[in-house]
């Protein structure tokens, strides 16, 4: 290999990892992604100190012991070593129990079920601040950002006042998604009828890149949205501008939004309809539709018996959200009371009861 | 394990003189299959652990199961395999005609096993409770039908071998194919204990 | 699809000319090229007759050595495919940035990156390890063939049987639009309609009966068919992994069909199991899907691990250094890899406590992994190194592997898997141990065994073209997937905003231009090999001074293997027997007792694929009717009592005789 050729790959090599260190995941702006980038360097360097060496001596041994060297020692029935036996595994073991150490420790601190400790490395949490409470839902595919303290909704733009703990709820309405701002903190998956939770905190101002990390289907790739750390001003003004647009993010508004569309526009809505998080959560938006958790109480009484069998209804007008026109409608389990705001619309629960009678009966 | 070195061997021997005899494999081969088959019924039982209670605001086990019937479905099964163990027997003794006679009764114990099963399930279903009404029911018509079915492949097993046995009598094929079978059947027994204590009984008792 | 009539759709299910994608040019060319080439080589075949040869020679064939060849013809084949995908992935990423959406739309798209994987997976990486298994295992343990002959050719051709499948979704109908483990609900009924989703099912499912059944087949033939004195720890370092690979199949696949199974039971009964309402559970699916899939990777690893034992020691004239602590560490593998599954999804949120123990029980398995490394790395210490054509794969692996398996276990910590999963990263890493390891020591073993199978050596300089094109290749194509990763850019993507990104992708499609000049130059050396194979005949039947019995027999080995079964005495039987000078013995035959060839592996296998085709459009009729011949069809077989037959030791003698002559015209 000529000298320049050399040259230029550790002139291609250098520019590589000075790109990889500026990288977003390598210095993000929030403390916990800055921990995990921590985490990234320090692992790395740990087991550089049993790659490197490794690296080397397989290039020495080969150029060494190559055929044409018959200078070289050769024996070809040396074959065991106790010592370096006992080296060989002694000294990945020895990385490995550090680099478990640092794991168990880093994951219990890192948990992103777990509250942030500090605001940053150089600042502690002041007990008088109130965490900012955020609830976010994978939709198909656009992100809807619920902020319950401010009653106002987003989609596919977040805020967060910079140094102020963030708590994330996440859940999602159809598949599986993951909720992932690399400058703020590592990912966590969105699932539907379940909730994820993550806690971070945004220390330098900035208009910050946020998606999905889990693929769920075509609308996937424009499935993005802009996360933006402020000021506390700055903060009270988005919200306030999110106020000023108007609009309610209502049952029907939600269930009109749901509908699988892609590279949705920001939108912004004034108010929410209390409670519209939690029957997202339990997958009972649906006008008399029953929600997971009154399923699972009653579930755990042993389930509605016999008469239970009749308690299903099919979601035949909603085509879209199954997402093709082969699938035959969607059946569901049928609420034993409608909520408050759609008594007049939900469907008789009745008439099901009573056919659920008369088959007893027949 | 490997100890089948003929005696001819001598220390020093580059190769045997004779034709090396490799014990016949099916045995084993089978038993390995058995236990992938085994695994197959794990993950059909830790999902009927995991949704077990998810009835969907539906029926659950109380309502639904037959314990009675189910264990007239059981004594089906064990009787099935007590008669299969006579079979073995009869084959050790060499009499053809009264293994056939044994290893027929076991097809109709496991027939009649079959049988009910299938009568349970579609009263079930009559009753509205099909597969779909929830996870809980899922989970069972699944673990309880892979069952069945393997029953029923092994009565069309056991038919197979009782035609091959009457016309060839016990060669050693033979003899190998009816212990392989037996392997089976005993095994779907033991599977099918799991399923009646906790699909049936700890459900009821649920 | 609408208007079809009931006739119609009673005797067709769910297909109609719809299926067909007459619109999409793409697809429209790909079918006249594959038709075109696919009609030329039946026409050829027909021309020169040899339907008959192929038929009775090698479809119905009972030899593990053509099963083997077989199985590797169908990898490469399936290679070019997998590749294919990867070339317009590639140029998709490096070409839709901002207004640009590039030249595939997402539904075409997502399909590609689907079926890329399944295919580069389950039929490249495990063809090619079980076709070497194949051709060297029972070479390597002194057997006459595989515990049951029959079924390894059923095993072959239920594998054929899925990657037909597979390539019928591109012309008929389309593939799973999922991601290459098809998580639920995305998977369910609800958002999957189509029959992508069923051709992924049902091709994995009839494949992986094969598989299983290789695995049952291998680990007997393994316990049981050792040559006299070949005791556990006389092994071949090969057949050990070998051996290790087939346990972790056997106690893996079932865990892939009964998921596989519930998934089709939610698609056509309407179960719940993983769907939202009803309360089903779609974490249990990511959960078993991963027992299966986690194993996997060390199934296709470790043989290859084995392939890299074998060769180090071949090549640099030397024992292999600490044989016991390689057995050991591949066993304690083999155990582990069931420990560790959860890694592939830390980020679903179990607690701290759960993920550590998975991260740490994963970190765990590169002690023994180092070991081995720093095995091979003293067996090289100390030896005569030459660098032929499979130690440069060898070399390769060293260099690129240790690289994955650093970012593995960097990857394996679980919060800086929080901020490295699913984004390229990751898949620069998976593609780091999958090629630099499995391909590239496919690769090493396709050099090394070669004249073994086919009775001459591939041609080198191709071979080194070759390797340096893939080496260069995959560093420029997957470099910069590494610092993506880093820059936080996610997989599956087939649209980007940020213009920044390009020139990254553009170099990684430069990469995988490399490789496809790597992939030519490996049918390049194909062919010159065979042109000039006469210039490369292995006359000796042991061209790189090899150490394992395999060695010991003529190239290609006759069919029944080893005219007396050798005693085994040493770990490298066969270095042992040269150097305690053997002579090899040229009369007292005796007859050998052989399997005769069946057709019922390749009809049962064609039963299967119909029934899984019909399965697949709802065509119940067909499906049960292929069903229901299948099982009539096996039980059939179980009557056939003509299986066997003697090679009498006249013919013996004849073959023997010949190796006589070419070694003696070798020496002279």
């Amino acid at each position: 290999m000529s000298s320049s050729t050399l040259r230029g790959l550790l002139l291609i090599s250098l520019a590589v990892l000075t790109s990889g260190c500026s990288t977003v995941v390598l210095s993000p702006a929030g403390d916990v992604a800055r921990q995990q980038a921590h985490l990234v360097v320090a692992s790395t360097v740990l087991m550089l100190l049993i790659i490197v060496p490794v690296m080397v001596l397989t290039g020495v041994f080969a150029w060494r012991y190559r055929a044409s060297n018959q200078a070289a020692k050769y024996e070809p029935d040396w074959n065991h070593s106790t010592s370096l036996e006992l080296v060989i595994w002694s000294a990945p073991l020895l990385i490995i129990i550090a680099l478990g150490a640092l794991t168990w420790i880093a994951t219990h601190t890192l948990d992103p079920f777990r509250p942030v400790s500090r605001v940053s490395a150089t600042q502690p949490l002041q007990a008088e601040v109130k965490p900012l409470r955020v609830q976010a839902v994978a939709l198909d595919w656009k992100w809807l950002f619920i902020y319950p303290d401010y009653g106002i909704a987003t989609v596919n733009e977040m805020a967060a006042p910079v140094d102020r703990p963030i708590d994330i709820q996440i859940t999602s309405s159809t598949v599986m998604n993951a909720f992932y701002v690399p400058a703020l903190a590592g990912m966590i998956y969105a699932m539907p009828a379940m909730e994820t939770q993550l806690h971070a905190v945004i220390n330098k101002p900035g208009n910050y890149e946020g998606f999905s990390a889990n693929y769920s289907g075509a609308g996937f790739s424009g499935m993005r949205f802009r996360f933006y750390g402020v000021s506390d001003g700055e903060f009270d003004a988005w919200i306030k501008k999110a106020k000023d647009a108007g609009g309610q993010l209502s049952r029907d508004a939600y269930l009109a939004l749901e509908k699988p569309s892609e590279r949705e526009p920001v939108r912004r809505y004034a108010e929410v309809m209390p409670g519209l998080y939690d029957a997202i959560v339990n997958l009972c938006v649906s006008p008399g539709k029953m929600c997971q958790k009154d399923m699972a109480a009653i579930d755990a009484r042993g389930g509605l018996g016999l008469a239970g069998v009749y308690n299903v209804a099919r979601l035949a007008y909603d085509k879209p959200r199954t997402r093709g026109e082969i699938g035959g409608p969607q059946s569901y389990v049928l609420a034993m009371c409608a909520p408050d705001d759609v008594t007049a619309s939900a469907p008789a629960f009745k008439p099901v009861l009573s056919a659920a009678t008369s088959a007893k009966t027949r | 394990m490997s100890n089948h070195i003929t005696p001819a061997v001598n220390d020093q021997a580059f190769y045997l003189t004779e034709e090396h005899h490799v014990e016949n494999g099916t045995m084993l081969g089978f038993w390995i299959y058995l236990m992938s088959d085994c695994l197959i019924f794990a993950c059909l039982f830790a999902m009927f652990g995991v949704l077990g209670g998810n009835y969907a605001a539906g029926p659950g086990p109380k309502d639904l199961f037959d314990l009675d019937l189910v264990a007239v479905n059981t004594t089906m099964l064990l009787l099935s395999s007590i008669t299969y163990g006579f079979a073995m027997l009869e084959m050790a003794r060499n009499r053809k005609g009264a293994t056939l006679a044994w290893l027929a009764i076991t097809g109709c114990f496991g027939l009649a096993f079959v049988g009910i099963e299938l009568t349970e399930f579609h009263h079930m279903i009559a009753e509205g409770a099909g597969p779909q009404r929830s996870a809980f029911l899922s989970s069972f018509f699944t673990l309880v039908g892979t069952h069945g079915l393997h029953v029923s492949f092994g009565i069309l097993w056991l038919i197979t071998l009782m035609v091959q046995l009457t016309q060839r009598g016990f060669t050693v094929e033979m003899r190998r194919r009816l212990n392989c079978l037996s392997l089976f059947w005993h095994f779907l027994d033991l599977i099918w204990i799991g399923v009646f204590t906790f699909v049936y009984l700890m459900g009821v008792l649920r | 699809m609408h208007d079809q009539t009931p006739l119609m759709h009673t005797l067709f299910g769910r297909l109609t000319w719809d299926a067909v994608p007459l619109h999409e040019p793409i697809l429209l060319w790909t079918f006249v090229v594959v038709a075109l080439v696919g009609g030329s080589l039946l026409a050829a075949i027909t021309y020169h007759g040899k339907w008959g040869y192929l038929w009775r020679e090698w479809f119905t064939s009972v030899d593990h050595k053509k099963i083997g060849i077989m199985y590797i013809v169908l990898a490469v084949v399936m290679l070019l495919r997998g590749f294919a995908d990867a070339l317009m992935m590639r140029l998709q990423q490096a070409m839709a940035f901002g207004d640009s959406m590039g030249y595939l739309p997402p539904h075409h798209y997502d399909q590609i990156f689907t079926a890329h994987g399944v295919i580069m997976i389950f039929f490249v990486a495990m063809p090619l390890v079980v076709g070497l298994m194949n051709v060297v295992v029972p070479l390597q343990i002194g057997a006459r063939d595989v515990a049951f002959p029959f079924l390894n050719n059923f095993s072959f051709w239920m594998t054929v049987a899925g990657a037909v499948l597979v390539m019928m979704s591109l012309f008929v109908g389309e593939f799973a639009r999922t991601g290459w483990l098809a998580y639920p609900p995305l998977s369910g009924p609800a958002y999957s309609p189509d029959v992508g989703v069923d051709y992924y099912i049902w091709s994995l499912q009839i494949a992986g009966v094969g598989t299983l059944l290789s695995g049952v087949n291998f680990i007997v033939t393994i316990v049981k068919m050792r040559a006299p004195g070949m005791t556990l720890m006389k092994m071949p370092v090969f057949t050990w992994t070998a051996l290790c690979t087939n346990v972790l199949i056997v106690a893996a696949f079932p865990v892939l069909t009964a998921v596989l199974a519930l998934l089709s039971m939610d698609r056509y009964v309407g179960t719940n199991f993983f769907s939202n309402d009803f309360g089903g559970n779609a974490m249990m699916y990511v959960n078993l899907i991963w027992i299966w899939g986690h194993p996997e990777v060390y199934i296709l690893i470790l043989p290859v691990f084995g392939v890299f034992s074998e060769v180090v020691s071949t090549f640099c004239g030397k024992r292999l250094f600490g044989y016991t602590s390689m057995v050991y560490a591949t066993v304690v593998i083999t155990i582990l890899s069931y420990l560790v599954w959860l890694h592939h999804f830390f980020t679903m949120g179990s607690g701290a406590s759960v993920n550590s123990f998975f991260g740490i029980t994963t970190m765990i398995i590169s002690i023994p992994t180092g070991a081995k490394m720093f095995n091979w790395l003293f067996t090289m210490y100390r030896g005569r190194i030459r660098f032929e054509v499979p130690m440069l794969w060898t070399m390769g692996f060293m260099f690129t592997f240790v690289i994955g398996g650093m970012t593995g276990v960097l990857l394996a910590v679980p919060p800086a898997d929080f901020v490295l999963h699913n984004s390229l990263f990751l898949i620069a890493h998976f593609h780091n141990v999958i090629i630099g390891g499995v391909l590239f020591g496919a690769f090493a073993a396709i050099n090394f065994w070669f004249p073994k199978a086919m009775g001459f050596r591939l041609e080198p300089f191709w071979g080194k073209v070759s390797f340096w094109f893939w080496l260069s290749g995959f560093w420029f194509a997957f470099t910069p997937l590494y610092i993506l990763g880093l820059m936080g850019v996610t997989r599956r993507l087939s649209h980007f905003d940020d213009p920044s990104l390009q020139i990254w992708f553009q170099i990684a499609a430069f990469g995988a231009f490399l490789v496809l000049l790597g992939i030519l130059a490996f049918l390049m050396q194909l062919f010159v090999s065979f042109r000039n194979r006469d210039q490369l005949r292995d006359t000796t039947g042991d061209p790189w001074n090899g150490r394992t019995l395999e060695w010991s027999t003529s190239s290609p080995a006759p069919a029944y293997n080893f005219a007396f079964t050798p005693v085994v005495h040493d770990q490298d039987a066969w270095a042992d027997m040269k150097q305690r000078g053997y002579t090899r013995p040229t009369q007292g035959y005796l007859p050998i007792h052989m399997p005769k060839n069946t057709p019922a592996g390749i009809v049962l296998a064609g039963f299967a694929m119909t029934c899984g085709f019909a399965l697949i459009w709802q065509i119940w009729w067909l499906a049960i009717a292929a069903f229901v011949s299948m099982v009539a069809s096996a039980i059939i077989h179980t009557f056939n009592r003509d299986r066997d037959f003697y090679i009498q030791p006249d013919e013996v003698a004849q073959v023997e005789a010949e190796r006589t002559r070419l070694l003696a015209q070798a020496q002279g």
